[in-house]
């Protein structure tokens, strides 16, 4: 086995273990920090499939490590959106999972308003 | 045969712009102008669409539009066929309605120059509609991917706009769902390039073969596209951020949101892997759409608040929408398989308009009654004339009875699977049409019971009930569609159909 395929089977493990820890952990951002992980993966892979795709003379397809630049720039999107989210869900509900029996008891939860506005919305004058 | 722009073709581009430079633009000025910029950016979109139909009706062939003037496999391309423009076209149609009711719901208050919710909810309604384009109109299989990611960070933040913790928790679980799926989708792109040297759809529709590769690929990108689009057993995130999110928001989630993923499906399915995929495997797809029919159905049934029996039957409308693929892949010659496709994109367009509509209405039933709890709806009807007659008529579409688009795109997948000999679709059609009857009708006789005294009501604006009620008309109204010729789904389509033979 020469080294390519070491870094595909490299890429494939830590896919297999980021996709594992994505479903498993309760916490989010262990979540997130497993989608990273994937991402690597998936990167990896890439990279090996751009080595064994090579013309002579290059070292990888250019081609696939276009992909992965454009893959890196989404999954870190991706994580700064996830991470805000999550960072909102602390302040707001003082948990970091996703479970709704986390947010039961909390002290201080607002309950819907009464005149049945949603309350994210600018409020409505009455007869307007 | 090498891609050329053909002539229009740069409608393609200026289609594309509007929202973008909508988008831009409503971000630099921000605060009560990013309203403006979308209302504004609207009406440019539904000219720069209907350009496209006109020029696609003239030539007869698919618009295609090669960037930079570099022909695939070296360049990419974006390519508009029938059905890209049908989807289009709803689309712009659906987005109007839900700008215009959300008007009022979203608008800047007074005094404030710029508030958090209304800023949100109009740049990302700019955002969903771009990365909607780029995912109907380009040609290759990263430039999807792209969108797809798009289309995903456009619709998490409007789940969350009131800054409830449930609704977080919603978009987190949105989000981490679609993160997983364009991964995956990401790896079987990955594969394909590495099997066959291309990503662009036309190239490897003749490229393709019924090797492992190409297997694990399409099985990986379906998988991903799968949970983003909530078919079941992939559907759990779904209930929680349609029914959480504002009303507006829902319906442009529901409606628009998961059309985009399940597009995606049909260019990889039919287009791409056309001449791979056996009927067999279109039947395990189709037969997660069935579970996802009979599954959202009955949960919808035992759902005390209408806003989640919405969203429950959007779980079971989108698996109506799977249906299409062994009748496609399956059919004995190209009109039944034409029309199976018709009747697909129908189903698509018909949830779409239906979807929006009726979250839409049961948006102004909270508002009004000040709850969405179904068993106290009684005297609903008499409160609120308009709204629940939007709502019966969205419901009719939904279920599937002329004149209604629902009841044409049912028809035409009905004929086309007894053409094919697959009877069982028939029944699971006609099952999930009395599912979905069952639940529509569940919310109108207790919305119709006339009480001893008016229910009191907040009011709404009379405009945001027009603008439901006439949403509501032209999903009922979509039948019409059956005097339009079946060939407009396949303008474009003729090299990929023959070379599926």
């Amino acid at each position: 086995m020469n080294s390519a395929t070491w870094y595909g089977l490299l890429g494939a493990t830590l896919a297999g273990i980021g996709l594992y820890g994505l479903i498993v952990h309760p916490h989010v951002l262990r979540k997130i920090l497993s989608f990273n992980l994937l991402g690597s993966g998936v990167f990896l892979i890439a990279g090996v499939v751009a080595r064994r795709g090579a013309d002579a003379g290059l070292p990888g397809d250019p081609v696939l490590q276009g992909l992965v630049i454009t893959g890196i720039i989404v999954a870190f999107s991706a994580t700064a959106l996830a991470v805000a989210l999550l960072l909102r869900l602390a302040e707001t509900a003082n948990t970091a999972s996703l479970s709704p029996g986390a947010l039961e008891g909390r002290a201080g939860d607002a309950p819907l308003p009464a005149d049945g506005s949603d309350p994210g919305v600018a409020r409505r004058r009455e007869g307007s | 045969m090498q891609d050329v722009t053909t002539p229009g073709g740069h409608w393609l581009v200026l289609a594309l712009m509007v929202p973008v430079a909508g988008l831009l633009l409503a971000v630099l000025f921000g605060g009560r102008h990013a309203e403006r910029i979308a209302l504004a950016a609207l009406p440019l979109g539904a000219i720069a669409a209907l350009a496209i139909v006109m020029q696609m009706l003239s030539s007869g062939a698919a618009l295609v539009y090669c960037l930079g003037n570099w022909a695939p496999p070296l360049g990419i391309v974006l390519r508009a066929d029938g059905l890209s423009v049908a989807m289009m076209v709803t689309t712009v149609v659906v987005l109007t309605a839900i700008a215009l009711f959300a008007r009022i719901d979203f608008a800047t208050p007074r005094g404030a120059r710029e508030a958090r919710a209304p800023f949100v909810f109009w740049v990302m309604l700019l955002g969903v509609w771009a990365a909607l384009l780029v995912v109907f109109l380009a040609g290759d299989f990263f430039t999807l991917y792209v969108a797809l990611e798009l289309v995903a960070f456009a619709a998490v933040p409007l789940v969350s706009l009131d800054g409830r913790a449930e609704t977080l928790q919603a978009a987190l679980r949105y989000l981490l769902y679609a993160l997983a799926g364009s991964v995956l989708y990401l790896v079987g792109t990955v594969l394909i390039y590495g099997g066959y040297g291309t990503l662009d759809i036309a190239l490897l529709a003749d490229r393709l073969r019924a090797e492992p590769v190409a297997i694990v690929a399409v099985a990986l990108m379906t998988a991903g596209l799968l949970a983003k689009t909530a078919l079941f057993p992939l559907h759990l995130w779904l209930p929680p951020a349609h029914a959480g999110a504002p009303a507006a928001a829902s319906a442009l989630l529901s409606g628009l949101v998961i059309k985009g993923s399940f597009f995606l499906v049909i260019r990889l399915w039919l287009d791409a892997f056309g001449s791979v995929m056996t009927p067999a495997a279109a039947q395990l797809l189709a037969a997660l759409g069935a579970g996802a029919i009979v599954v959202g159905s009955v949960v919808a049934l035992q759902q005390a608040r209408l806003k989640l029996m919405v969203a429950y039957s959007t779980v079971a409308q989108i698996g109506y929408l799977f249906l299409m693929f062994p009748l496609v892949l399956g059919a004995a010659s190209a009109g039944a398989a034409a029309a199976a496709l018709a009747g697909g994109l129908l189903q698509a367009i018909s949830h779409a308009t239906a979807k929006a509509a009726m979250f839409m209405a049961a948006g102004l039933v909270y508002a009004a009654l000040g709850h969405d709890r179904v068993a106290d709806l009684r005297g609903a009807a008499r409160a609120l004339p308009l709204t629940i007659a939007a709502f019966a008529l969205s419901g009719i579409a939904l279920i599937g009875l002329p004149p209604a688009g629902g009841f044409l795109a049912k028809w035409l997948l009905l004929s086309s699977a007894l053409e094919s000999a697959q009877w069982w679709w028939v029944v699971v059609i006609a099952l999930g049409g009395l599912l979905t009857a069952a639940y529509v009708f569940l919310v109108l006789s207790k919305a119709l019971t006339t009480t001893a005294e008016p229910v009191v009501i907040t009011p709404v604006p009379r405009s945001s009930e027009v603008i439901v009620l006439a949403l509501a008309i032209v999903s009922a109204l979509l039948g019409v569609a059956a005097l339009a010729p079946l060939d407009l789904v396949l303008i474009g389509r003729d090299e990929v159909m023959s070379g599926a033979r």
